[in-house]
C-alpha cells in the first residue's frame, strides 16, 4: 500500500479559547481532487491556513508524502521545505500589485531554483501560456478582470511545478461559464501535471463536476460530518444537513 | 545527468535536436544559449527534434517546447516532435489553446524628453485640477454640515476629535518638552557669558508660543494624523469601500472627510497651547535644575515674556497647519490608486506635502505679521 499523500488527523483549531473545530481527519490520496465543503462560517479557509503551515492547531498531527508537518516533531524549517511542494491560490488572488504578472510568476523561480534569467523567462510564458494569459506578461494586476486574476494567481501557484495546489474558493466571483472554464483548467492541469488538489468551494456544480473525494464541515458540531465522493454522497446523503446542503435545500 | 542538447545539421535542409538527461526545474539546460543562435539563424526549413533519451521532466521540457515551436510557428517552419514522454502533447496542446493576447501588448517605452516634459505638465495641470476639484468638494460639504445636511454618523465624528486631540498628548508632550530643553540649554551656554542665566526663561517662553509650540506640533501631527487619513481613506479607495459610500448617495466628503477636516482644524489650536506649554515646563527643567535658578524666579520671568500677543499668533499657525494637514492628508487618500503600493506612496506624499505646505504658510505668516508689525 502507498503511503496517503496527505494526511491529517484529530485536529483540533482555535482562536484563542474559542474551538472552531474539533476531531477533524481526513487523507487526501494522490492526484485527488479533495473538496473541503461546509456552510459559511464553519473553518473552512482557517483550516486551509493550519494544512498550509501558517496557523498551528491547538492538537493534532498532519503527514505530508510521509513526512511530519504538523506535529510528530516537525519544525518549522520542515514545513517551509515542504511547502515548496506546494501552490496556493488565494480567494482574492493575492497577486503582488507592485509587480507585473511575469514578475509574480517569475518571483518563486528566482527564490527556489538556479535557472537563468532567460530559462525563467520561457517556464513565465509557458505557465501563463497554461493558464490562458500568453502575452499579458507586462500587466499590472490591477490592469487585469477579476477572473483573470484568479488564473494570474494560479499561474502563480504552479510556478514550482507543485506535487499539491490548495483553492480558496477559486470561482467565488466569477460567472458561470468562466467558473467552468475555470473547473476544466484545474482538471486538465491536474491531469496534465499529475497535480493533487484539496479545493475549498460552495460551488455545487464544481464539487459534482470535478471533486474525487470530499469532507463537510459542520458549523454546529464543528467537525467533519460526512466523507466520501460528492456523487455518492449525493445519492446516499448521511445525514439531513449535508443533504439540505447538496441540494440547496430543496426537496 | 542535467538537461542536454546535441545539434545536428542534416542534408535536407533540416535542423535535429536530440534532448537527453533531466528536465526539470532545478537543473540548467547546458548550450540553450547555441541552440537558440542556430534556431535563430532559420537557414532550415525543418526542426525534428527527438526526446528519447529524456530520463525525466518537468515544465522545464515543456517551456523550452514551446518557445522552439513559437519560433517555428513565427517563422513557417515545420517542428516535429520524436518519442517524446507521453502527456507532454496534452500540456502543448493547453499552452496553446488560447492564442496569444497581442493587442496593445505592452512594452516598456523609453519617452524622448520633449514628451517627458510634455507630460510632466499635463500631469501637474491635471492635480492642479483634480486639486481644485477637491477644495471645492470640501467646501461644499463644510457648508452643508454646517446647515445641518452632511450625513456622518456622530461617533466618528468624536472619534476623529479624541485621535486628533487627546490622542495626541502622549506624543506632543515628549517632542515638546525635549525642544522646550533642547532650547533652553543652548540658549544658557551663549546667556551664561554675560551672567545672564535667567533671560533662558524668556528666551524659551516667546520661541515656544510665538511658533516653534506651533511648528511641533504641526510635524507632529503630520507624521502621525495626515499620514493616518491617507492610508485610512486610501485602502478605503482600494477595497472600493468608497465607491460603496458614493453609489448609497453618501457624499464621501460628508462622510469622510469633513469629519476630519473639522477634528484637526478644533484640536490643532488646542494642541498648540498644550505645546507651549510641555516646551516652557521643558525650559523649566534645564533652568531650575541645571542652571540652578529658583522656581519662583524662574516662572515670574516666564510670565513676564508671555505675551497674550505672541500665543494667539502662535494658535493661529497651529489653525492653519490643521487645515493644511487635514487636507493633504485627505486630498491624497481620495485620490489614492487602486492598488497597495499606491496607498503607501499617497501616504508619504500627504506627509511630505504637508510639511512643505507648512513652511510656505509660515514663511507667508511671517511676512504678514512682520508688515503688520506685530
Ligand atoms: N482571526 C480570527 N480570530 C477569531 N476568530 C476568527 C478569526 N478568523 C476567523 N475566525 C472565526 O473562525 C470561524 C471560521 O472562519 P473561516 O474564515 O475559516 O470560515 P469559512 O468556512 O472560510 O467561511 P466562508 O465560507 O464564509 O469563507 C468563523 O466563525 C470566524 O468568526
Ligand atoms: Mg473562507
Amino acid at each position: 500500500m502507498t503511503v496517503p499523500f496527505l494526511e491529517v488527523s484529530d485536529f483540533t483549531v482555535t482562536y484563542g479559547n474559542t474551538v472552531i473545530m474539533h476531531d477533524v481527519s481526513f487523507t487526501v490520496n494522490k492526484e485527488d481532487v479533495f473538496i473541503i465543503m461546509g456552510g459559511s462560517g464553519c473553518g473552512k479557509s482557517t483550516l486551509l491556513t493550519v494544512l498550509t503551515g501558517l496557523k498551528q492547531p491547538a492538537k493534532g498531527t498532519e503527514m505530508f508524502v510521509g513526512r511530519p508537518f504538523w506535529g510528530n516533531g516537525a519544525t518549522k524549517a520542515d514545513r517551509d521545505a515542504l511547502m515548496r511542494q506546494a501552490g496556493i491560490l488565494y480567494q482574492s488572488g493575492a497577486l503582488w500589485s507592485s509587480m507585473t504578472l511575469a514578475e509574480n510568476v517569475a518571483l518563486p523561480l528566482e527564490q527556489y531554483t538556479f535557472l537563468t534569467a532567460a530559462e525563467i523567462k520561457d517556464i513565465v510564458a509557458l505557465k501563463l501560456d497554461l493558464v490562458g494569459l500568453g502575452g499579458f506578461q507586462n500587466y499590472y494586476p490591477a490592469e487585469i478582470s477579476g477572473g483573470m486574476k484568479k488564473r494570474a494567481g494560479l499561474a502563480r501557484a504552479l510556478a514550482l511545478d507543485p506535487q499539491i495546489v490548495f483553492f480558496d474558493e477559486p470561482s467565488a466571483g466569477l460567472d458561470p461559464i468562466s467558473s467552468k472554464n475555470l473547473d476544466d483548467l484545474i482538471l486538465q492541469i491536474k491531469e496534465n501535471m499529475h497535480t493533487t488538489i484539496v479545493m475549498v468551494t460552495h460551488e455545487l456544480p464544481s464539487i459534482f463536476a470535478i471533486g474525487t473525494n470530499s469532507i463537510y464541515l459542520d458549523a454546529q458540531s464543528k467537525t467533519v460530518i460526512a466523507q466520501g465522493s460528492p456523487n455518492e454522497l449525493l445519492k446516499n446523503p448521511p445525514n439531513e444537513t449535508l443533504k439540505h446542503f447538496l441540494t440547496r435545500g430543496e426537496k | 545527468m542535467p538537461a542536454d542538447i546535441v545539434l545536428k545539421k542534416n542534408q535536407d535542409q533540416s535542423l535535429s535536436l536530440f534532448l537527453s538527461g533531466e528536465w526539470l526545474s532545478k537543473n540548467n539546460i547546458d548550450n540553450r544559449a547555441a541552440v537558440f543562435d542556430a534556431v535563430e539563424k532559420k537557414d532550415f526549413d525543418s526542426i525534428i527534434l527527438d526526446g528519447s533519451q529524456i530520463t525525466q521532466w518537468d515544465s522545464q521540457l515543456t517551456a523550452f517546447l514551446v518557445h522552439v515551436m513559437e519560433i517555428c510557428k513565427q517563422n513557417n517552419i515545420r517542428c516535429v516532435l520524436n518519442n517524446f514522454p507521453t502527456g507532454i502533447d496534452s500540456l502543448l496542446a493547453l499552452a496553446f489553446a488560447v492564442p496569444k493576447h497581442t493587442e496593445a501588448a505592452k512594452t516598456i517605452q523609453h519617452k524622448a524628453f520633449l514628451t517627458f516634459l510634455g507630460n510632466v505638465v499635463l500631469q501637474f495641470l491635471e492635480k492642479t485640477k483634480s486639486v481644485y476639484a477637491f477644495a471645492r468638494q470640501t467646501y461644499a460639504s463644510l457648508v452643508r454640515f454646517f446647515l445641518g445636511r452632511a450625513v456622518m454618523r456622530r461617533a466618528d465624528l468624536f472619534y476623529e476629535f479624541q485621535e486628533a486631540g487627546p490622542g495626541a498628548f502622549p506624543i506632543v508632550s515628549l517632542i515638546c518638552f525635549l525642544v522646550g530643553l533642547i532650547l533652553a540649554f543652548v540658549g544658557s551656554i551663549q546667556l551664561k557669558l554675560f551672567g545672564a542665566q535667567i533671560y533662558v526663561s524668556s528666551l524659551v517662553a516667546i520661541a515656544v508660543t510665538r511658533v516653534m509650540g506651533a511648528i511641533m506640533a504641526g510635524v507632529i501631527m503630520a507624521g502621525r494624523t495626515g499620514a493616518s487619513y491617507a492610508a485610512t481613506l486610501g485602502s478605503m479607495q482600494v477595497n472600493e469601500e468608497v465607491d460603496a459610500l458614493k453609489t448609497m448617495g453618501i457624499s464621501p466628503f460628508d462622510f469622510l472627510v469633513t469629519p476630519r477636516m473639522l477634528a484637526l482644524s478644533l484640536m490643532m489650536p488646542l494642541l498648540v497651547v498644550y505645546a507651549d506649554l510641555m516646551g516652557i515646563l521643558g525650559g523649566a527643567f534645564v533652568g531650575i535644575f541645571m542652571l540652578g535658578l529658583s522656581p519662583e524666579d524662574y516662572f515670574r520671568m516666564t510670565m513676564k515674556a508671555l505675551l497674550m500677543k505672541n500665543i494667539i499668533i502662535g494658535i493661529i499657525h497651529g489653525a492653519i497647519y490643521g487645515v493644511i494637514i487635514a487636507l493633504c492628508g485627505c486630498f491624497q487618500g481620495i485620490n489614492c490608486g487602486r492598488n497597495a503600493s499606491a496607498v503607501g506612496s499617497a501616504t508619504t506624499s500627504a506627509v511630505v506635502y504637508s510639511i512643505v505646505w507648512m513652511t510656505i504658510a509660515t514663511a507667508v505668516l511671517t511676512f504678514i505679521f512682520s508688515v503688520c508689525g506685530v
